[in-house]
């Protein structure tokens, strides 16, 4: 399955460079209301019509898929440090350390996550820039999401731990943080490789449901979940598919973030 | 076998009912602190009403001054909750326990009819796949299941308004890709052990390879990912409820939220973790039983 991992890393680097020259790209900014031209059919000035209020759909796209793609890796690379610290440190001290932590991560698991999200978001102040509740959404995400991937690095690392390249770094005198450091976190790397490609599609998944439920990024930023709110709109017997087109784009990138990684490193 | 397996099981019983006495323990402590510092706590809208007189508003607030003291304030809110008292919703004004009756049965018919379909339909595909090792089955499988797990929830349930499909069978379809994959892989490693490939040499039928000799080295792993289900199906049914309008305790999270009722939302986690917990605990107990018995 090399190919489909190429075709969906090619898809993937294209997807992320139109976002990022959006702001060259898109015809209108995002927020900017075409007044006459509510609902409009595609045309050459709009590729793929505007929103009921008016708004370039084109433009939304980009600007809201680069929200996601700058915002869901920066909350998988929180979540994956948060975890490395955690399950890192209690798979290196191992005894009762591991025990009690892996005791509090058992605990975490078992909270049903979108209920989590969704009472932590009510406890968050609601009157933010759109700007702030993009950032607080996917801080939350990244704060929230770390449990899963702990107890991984946690018994990777307690199995690091007890390696002869660690019993020789201790009995050359390396001990304490610096054992920590030097040796067994950059031996962690390839589980938290696997670990953050895992974490980007499940927080762009779970944005897209807060987005839809109305607890996500505020408007008028557009992110996934607002795009395909958008769906609630949509009528069969108009037969304006073109509203199809970011469900489109949000599967094809979703699928892409699950063919990045191979076998082996899904296995690790 | 069985008898040893049970035994088993039940000296591990205490150890388990601990482990959830002490989870819901810590769930009401942290539960009452983020009641304690969510926004709005200790205001009363009754405070504006222009017809009481100073003295009774300070008596008013005179009864919420010892909750200013967090540690009193974690004392009645685990005393009431041990009595089953859950407290008012500020957003509906009615009691947190009250409302729960009323909508867990929904819920909870909605995560019993999308467990049997999600499960039926995942386990018996996996199970195709693996028996008829049909290259065509397995594509078709896949795709099916990787288009799936590429819609987020509320997607789903979305689509089903639009296709006024009924709503019960979308949990089943946010299951299904994950039974499907887990049991494909779990059931293809069982299925290429030794003592399953001597089994088909000696010419036993699919069937019987399949129910003597595959389903039994799987089924503590499949036990264990049912109670996992549980816990998906609870958190699938927040926009599934929300968007279908279905009165469950999904929809009732979803208000909750948008109310920024953190007292009802609070139990309610607290209430969907300890059914999660308990299923989990469960399958994980029949998973040993199974395992013990075999062994």
């Amino acid at each position: 399955m090399n190919w489909a991992r190429t075709a969906a890393i090619v898809f993937l680097l294209v997807v992320s460079a139109a976002c990022l020259l959006a702001n060259f790209i898109a015809p209108a900014p995002y927020a900017h209301q075409f007044r006459d031209e509510p609902d409009a059919a595609p045309s050459r000035q709009h590729l793929l019509g505007t929103d009921d209020l008016g708004r370039d759909r084109f433009s939304r796209v980009l600007y809201g898929t680069r929200v996601s793609l700058l915002l869901a890796p920066a909350a998988a690379l929180l979540s994956s440090l948060l975890a490395a610290f955690i399950g890192g440190i209690a798979g290196f001290a191992g005894g009762r350390v591991e025990r009690c932590v892996m005791a509090g991560t058992d605990l975490f698991l078992s909270l049903p996550w979108l209920f989590l999200l969704i009472t932590v978001r009510a406890l968050l102040p609601l009157n933010v820039s759109p700007i702030v509740s993009v950032l607080i959404t996917f801080a939350m995400l990244g704060c929230l999401g770390w449990a899963g991937a702990a107890r991984i690095i946690c018994a990777d690392a307690r199995s690091l731990s007890r390696s002869d390249f660690i019993l020789l770094a201790r009995a050359s005198g390396s001990n304490g943080f610096r054992l920590f450091w030097r040796h067994l976190v950059p031996n962690l790397k390839p589980v938290l490789y696997a670990q953050f490609w895992i974490s980007v599609p499940v927080f762009i998944l779970t944005e897209a449901n807060l987005g839809i439920l109305g607890l996500g990024v505020a408007e008028p930023l557009p992110s996934w979940g607002s795009l395909l709110r958008e769906l609630e709109g949509f009528s069969t017997i108009s037969g304006q598919a073109w509203q199809l087109v970011p469900l489109v784009l949000f599967i094809l990138v979703v699928s892409s973030f699950h063919l990045v990684l191979t076998k082996e490193e899904l296995a690790i | 076998m069985l008898l040893r397996g049970g035994i088993d099981t039940l000296s591990a019983l205490p150890k388990l009912v601990v482990k959830i006495l002490i989870a819901v323990l810590i769930g009401g402590f942290l539960g009452a602190t983020l009641v304690r510092f969510a926004p709005g706590f200790g205001i009363d809208e009754e405070e504006l009403d222009s017809r009481l007189s100073a003295q009774s508003i300070q008596a008013l607030r005179q009864t919420r001054a010892e909750d200013a003291n967090i540690f009193v304030f974690y004392f009645h809110y685990l005393s009431r909750l041990l009595r089953g008292d859950l407290g008012i919703s500020r957003t509906l004004q009615r009691p947190v326990r009250q409302l729960v009756a009323e909508r867990l049965p929904e819920t909870l018919k909605s995560v019993a009819a999308g467990m049997a379909l999600g499960w039926a339909a995942g386990f018996l595909l996996a199970v195709a796949v693996v028996m008829s090792r049909a290259w065509y089955l397995d594509l078709l499988g896949s795709l099916l299941v990787g288009v799936l797990l590429c819609l987020p929830a509320a997607v789903l349930a979305l689509l089903f308004v639009l296709a006024q499909a009924p709503a019960r069978l979308l949990l089943g379809l946010i299951i299904f890709p994950k039974v499907f994959r887990y049991s494909r892989n779990l059931l293809g490693r069982s299925s290429a052990l030794p003592h399953v490939l001597t089994a088909r040499a000696k010419g036993l039928g699919n069937m019987r390879v399949l129910v003597w000799h595959i389903l039994p080295t799987a089924a503590p792993q499949l036990l264990a990912l049912l109670g996992v289900t549980v816990s998906f199906a609870f958190t699938a049914a927040i926009p599934m409820e929300a968007l279908c309008d279905m009165p469950g305790i999904g929809q009732l999270a979803w208000k909750a939220a948008l109310g920024r009722d953190v007292a009802l939302l609070v139990n309610l986690t607290m209430i969907v973790t300890l059914v999660t917990l308990m299923a989990n605990s469960a399958s994980e107990m029949m998973g040993k039983t199974f395992a013990a018995s075999e062994a």
